[in-house]
């Protein structure tokens, strides 16, 4: 893995933080999708961001990974601002992600995919692809290298030349963290990573986002609405509501606030989603 | 007419249709990388093309009579279409279309219409204040003579085209194999670099790319540049096949090369190549059968009444709009939700 966790490595730790967002504001004409948002995400640790649907999460990483310019706020990286930066200069600076809704590169095989992923890494620039220099072939090799490695990382090596569209649902999920990480992040967004997946699958999610933490020393943040997920993995969640940080803390904080269980489950509850209020308990307890 | 005549002669029109396919299929690539990118009809393609033609046919008129190697001559006009055509082509896609990247669709292709009947009559009014319309290529010696011609080495395999009615020029064999050499430079560069990678990325999903870490504004200009340098080469080679050209004679091979492009499935490159060697051929074929007479006539060969040109090539559109609106190669756009 030495090629992906060099570069979080290599650095010193500058503080405890690596990424900084405050008062983070996003105003769609009258609508405020997010309403002035703190948060800290601490060095290599794995986070959440949760929240009813429409809370605003998506957006929330829209601006992040400067798909939206914020109305008002920062994001500093590493102390580093990314306001004003385009989506692939933040990638550039080390943040990466995934999708809710799948988009992979359907007409591309897995290796490709993941191999586009590396293209901001890579040196080679215009005249060496057309002179096929030295250079050009060194960076071909190491895109390859790097996409069979996080193609074994995540367990698809099998599947290396298959269309993306070809794999199975869960599969596809995991061949966009591994386009992910080829992007050599220091810090990966996860948007519903175990939205489709079934137990199983959620499992082996589970122990992956641990490793990605523990063997690439890449910190992760994931939106998710799997709350067993959630409990179980994060060391530190944000809820989100209307746009609004409600609550922060640590899991079990965040399970017993009461403006938690009634801005994100209780009305669910209230309208007799029995499931979802035992859910909550049921990782309470876990 | 037996068969026995025939049969050579059709060979041969289909021959030659393919020289003119190859240039249709240089020109189509054009329009089908940028729709590949921008899903726009770049209708100023066929000036871009123009330009290319025009510029090579100053570089030959500079350097007609300078002690030169003829091909040398043509490899400085290639170079400087395909640069004056590819820059061109930046310039286009900076000032007439990345400010209305967001707007409807519709926009920025009447833009595009805009921007072609502009550049015709920039062309024509450069061309005009030197007192020219027409341009007429000043070839090296030596492109016209035919193919293995009696006093060449290979005497024998001329008199072998001749005998089945094929009858080449230098500069036809010349369209052909910078025609093949540009294919395969650009097949190699979309397959098997990290250039070619990104910009099918940002063909399938601009936004998905751009968080991936590529600048998809730089790779949309890096396509116009190829697009455009495409459009030069296949200007050059215009100029050699027919040997004039003016500031209007863009329209009728973009338009033939705009439908070899949906023939063969918009945004496909393969698609492209396929769809100019077809209809290329269609053409020739259309040419010296003269339908309207319905009478196969062989003193037509090689007087190709272009009217009669046109029809096949919108009516070859209208029939794939109808049965095949993805073309040959194209895949059906399926929306996932």
């Amino acid at each position: 893995m030495t090629a992906i966790s060099n570069r979080a490595s290599a650095r010193p730790a500058p503080s405890s933080t690596i990424l900084s967002i405050k008062g983070l504001t996003k105003i769609f004409g009258g609508l405020t999708a997010v309403n002035s948002v703190d948060l800290e995400i601490p060095r290599q640790s794995i986070v959440s961001v949760i929240g009813p649907n429409g809370a605003g999460k998506t957006t929330f990483f829209n601006m992040i990974t400067g798909i939206y310019e914020p109305s008002s706020g920062s994001v500093d990286l590493d102390g580093v601002s990314l306001l004003g930066l385009r989506p692939d200069q933040v990638t550039s600076a080390g943040i990466a992600r995934t999708f809710q809704n799948i988009r992979l590169f359907a007409s591309m095989d897995s290796q490709e995919n993941v191999m586009v992923g590396r293209h901001s890494r890579l040196k080679a620039g215009y005249i060496d692809s057309l002179l096929r220099t030295k250079r050009f072939h060194e960076s071909e090799k190491e895109a390859e290298d790097v996409a069979n490695l996080m193609l074994e990382f995540v367990g698809l090596s099998r599947f290396r030349h298959e269309l993306a569209t070809n794999l199975p649902y869960g599969d596809q999920r995991k061949l966009e963290i591994a386009r992910a990480l080829a992007t050599s992040p220091k810090l990966v967004l996860l948007d519903e990573p175990a939205a489709g997946m079934n137990p199983r699958e959620t499992e082996e999610l589970k122990s992956l986002i641990r490793r990605i933490r523990d063997d690439l020393g890449v910190t992760v943040c994931l939106i998710e609405h799997d709350m067993r997920l959630v409990m179980t993995l994060s060391e530190y969640i944000t809820v989100l509501d209307y746009g609004s940080k409600i609550a922060e803390g640590l899991p079990h904080e965040v399970r017993n606030n009461p403006k938690v269980m009634e801005a994100y489950l209780g009305r669910g509850a209230a309208a007799g989603e029995y499931g979802k209020e035992e859910q909550l308990k049921g990782g309470a307890n876990a | 007419m037996d068969f026995a005549t025939l049969a050579p002669f059709l060979v041969g029109v289909v021959i030659s249709g393919l020289v003119l396919g190859f240039v249709y299929a240089i020109i189509a690539l054009g329009y089908t990388m940028v729709y590949g990118v921008l899903q726009l009809i770049n209708f100023a393609h066929s000036e871009v093309f123009v330009t290319g033609a025009v510029v090579g046919f100053e570089i030959f008129r500079v350097l007609n009579g300078v002690e030169m190697n003829g091909y040398l001559k043509l490899l400085l006009a290639l170079i400087a279409a395909m640069v004056a055509s590819g820059l061109l082509n930046i310039l286009i896609e900076r000032l007439a279309y990345r400010p209305l990247r967001n707007a409807p669709r519709l926009v920025p292709l009447i833009t595009a219409i805009g921007v072609s009947l502009i550049l015709q009559d920039l062309i024509r009014i450069i061309e005009g204040f030197q007192g020219r319309f027409d341009l007429t290529y000043q070839l090296p010696t030596g492109f016209s003579t035919p193919f293995c011609g009696p006093e060449s080495s290979c005497a024998g395999v001329g008199k072998f085209l001749g005998g089945i009615g094929i009858s080449l020029q230098i500069k036809e064999v010349i369209v052909v194999l910078v025609a093949l050499v540009s294919l395969a430079a650009l097949n190699y560069l979309v397959n098997f670099t990290k250039l070619g990678r990104a910009i099918r990325a940002v063909a399938q999903d601009r936004v998905t790319a751009g968080l991936m870490g590529i600048d998809a504004n730089g790779i949309i200009s890096l396509t116009f540049l190829i697009g455009g340098a495409l459009g030069g080469i296949s200007g050059v080679l215009f100029g050699l096949k027919f040997g004039t050209v003016n500031a209007y004679s863009g329209f009728d091979p973009g338009i033939v090369a705009f439908t070899a492009a949906v023939l063969g499935g918009i945004g496909s490159i393969p698609g492209a190549v396929l769809g100019g060697l077809v209809l290329g051929v269609i053409q020739n074929l259309i040419g010296v059968t003269n339908i309207l007479g319905g009478a196969l006539n062989i003193a037509n060969l090689g007087v190709i009444d272009s009217s009669y040109q046109r029809i096949g090539a919108f009516l070859v559109l209208v029939l794939i709009l109808i049965f095949k609106p993805t073309g040959l190669l194209g895949r059906s756009n399926v929306e996932k939700v």
